[in-house]
């Protein structure tokens, strides 16, 4: 493991200074510890260039859902977040949901943009984990004090993509589950019913 | 004089019958990232009490709060509660046997109250201290007091019994509260109301969506609260090791009760691969 081997505060440091992970003594686990603060960094730039490009809220939640698209790997979060449901569900149906997830998921959070204007995203370290690797950031919105932001990334769906977040501690997937878990007790566990109020919700 | 010190004395009874009364909580039950609550139905009953006195006091009065005072206004008065805290958090800090923490929030304190006007600003930030963010709660955990069980306090949200008692102890117990020349008594627990409305009132939409259009708003405010507690605690234990070992994940074992650092991590890097 990466984190025996080095003094934490060191790696930090090392990160911050933007030498990122090239002067690093196991160089085996640099590309892929690399690339995965890469995805961090362009998903970071990739928002910040749709909030600031001015377009009307409707245009900046359509390309928030091509952004999450694109870096996140949305089936198995939605997997994921649907919990034990997702085993008894079809396949067309698991299809269907993970489309409602996923433009839900983006208009839920990308509605908050303006929360985001002029923050600032600086990532700290990255480290492995049993999936992949764990990336953590800082994050700085203006008059606030600095929040910690971790971001998990993992090669398993063929390519680097994001699987969680953590905002202080809070586990999105995890708070995702809950809430879907509650809307499909509501609705007396029809999954079908959740997937079209679903397309209608955040 | 009498009255209050026996007062006093009840309530430090009973704060401590209900720590080893709620204490119940199996021990790793926080490590593995579960909820612990038995009180669930009483809970949801203050829960939905809270959400009547957001819905019909402090959500309006907080959004008129932040609409007609000035936003660097609201910002000087957080600023001022949160440097009227610091004394109690020095205290804090040193139960903890934190001294270099209780020395820096006390030099917070008086750089603000001086420098900053009255604590209206926020000069000691240029310093390049730590930042400083404790309580009574935190000094229990750092004590060995287990989280306890899940409650929503009246009036004040999420907590849990270790840190209900906390809550209880930092309102009675901030330092400014016996100095000989006060403005007025209680003074940290008003500023602290309009401090909380200031937040309330500035991010109204993210806790608007949270109360008002989940699905479970009690289910989602018990975990995001529970989460971000033991975050908080796991993070300050982070820091403090930091100077000890080279690397506290370094020897993280798999026994969370030997090996409290494991907790936070344990839980989130559950794989959904596996599943």
């Amino acid at each position: 493991m990466l984190n025996n081997a080095m003094n934490r505060r060191t790696f930090a440091a090392t990160a911050l200074a933007g030498l990122a992970v090239a002067g690093l003594p196991q160089q085996t686990l640099a590309l892929t510890e690399a690339s995965a603060t890469q995805l961090v960094n362009s998903v970071v730039a990739d928002i910040t260039r749709v909030i600031e490009s001015g377009k009307s809220e409707s245009a900046m939640l359509r390309d928030f859902e091509k952004i999450f698209v694109q870096y996140a790997d949305v089936p198995i979060m939605a997997r994921y977040a649907l919990g034990a449901d997702a085993r008894s569900a079809s396949k067309a149906q698991m299809r269907e949901f993970t489309k409602a997830f996923q433009g839900y998921i983006s208009r839920k959070y990308g509605r908050r943009f303006r929360e985001f204007i002029g923050g600032e995203v600086t990532v700290k370290n990255a480290r492995k984990i049993k999936a992949g690797y764990e990336v953590r950031s800082s994050v700085k919105l203006r008059g606030e004090a600095p929040f910690e932001v971790t971001f998990l990334v993992s090669d398993k769906s063929g390519r680097d993509k994001f699987y969680n977040m953590f905002i202080e501690g809070v586990n999105l997937l995890l708070t995702e589950r809950t809430e879907i878990g509650a809307m499909l007790d509501a609705r007396k566990g029809n999954l079908d019913q959740l997937i079209n109020d679903l397309k209608k919700t955040g | 004089m009498s009255n209050r010190i026996r007062f006093k004395h009840i309530v430090a009874v009973s704060l401590f019958a209900v720590l080893s009364a709620c204490a119940s909580q199996p021990q790793d039950a926080a490590a593995r990232g579960e909820v612990f609550d038995p009180y669930e139905n009483a809970n949801r009953g203050i829960h939905k009490f809270n959400l009547g006195v957001d819905r019909f006091l402090f959500r309006p009065a907080s959004k008129g709060y932040v609409k007609i005072v000035p936003d660097p206004m609201v910002t000087s008065f957080n600023n001022f509660a949160e440097n009227i805290s610091l004394p109690g958090q020095a205290v804090d800090y040193l139960l903890q046997g934190n001294l270099k923490q209780s020395g820096n929030a006390l030099l917070r304190f008086v750089i603000n109250s001086t420098v900053g006007g009255f604590g209206l600003s926020k000069p000691a930030d240029e310093l390049n201290l730590p930042p400083v963010d404790t309580d009574f709660g935190e000094t229990l955990h750092v004590w060995g007091f287990g989280e306890g069980a899940y409650v929503e306090l009246p009036f004040y949200g999420p907590s849990t019994t270790r840190d209900a008692v906390g809550v209880v102890v930092n309102l009675f117990s901030n330092p400014i509260n016996f100095s000989p020349t006060r403005p007025a008594d209680n003074l940290g627990v008003y500023a602290e109301v309009v401090r909380r409305m200031g937040d309330r009132g500035r991010f109204s939409d993210t806790v608007d969506s949270i109360l008002y259009e989940s699905a479970d708003s009690y289910a989602q405010a018990r975990l995001i609260y529970l989460q971000n507690r033991r975050f908080e605690l796991a993070r300050d234990d982070e820091d403090a090791y930091l100077g000890l070992y080279s690397d506290p994940y370094a020897d993280t074992g798999t026994d969370p009760v030997r090996d409290p650092y494991l907790d936070p991590y344990e839980d989130p890097y559950e794989d959904p691969y596996a599943e």
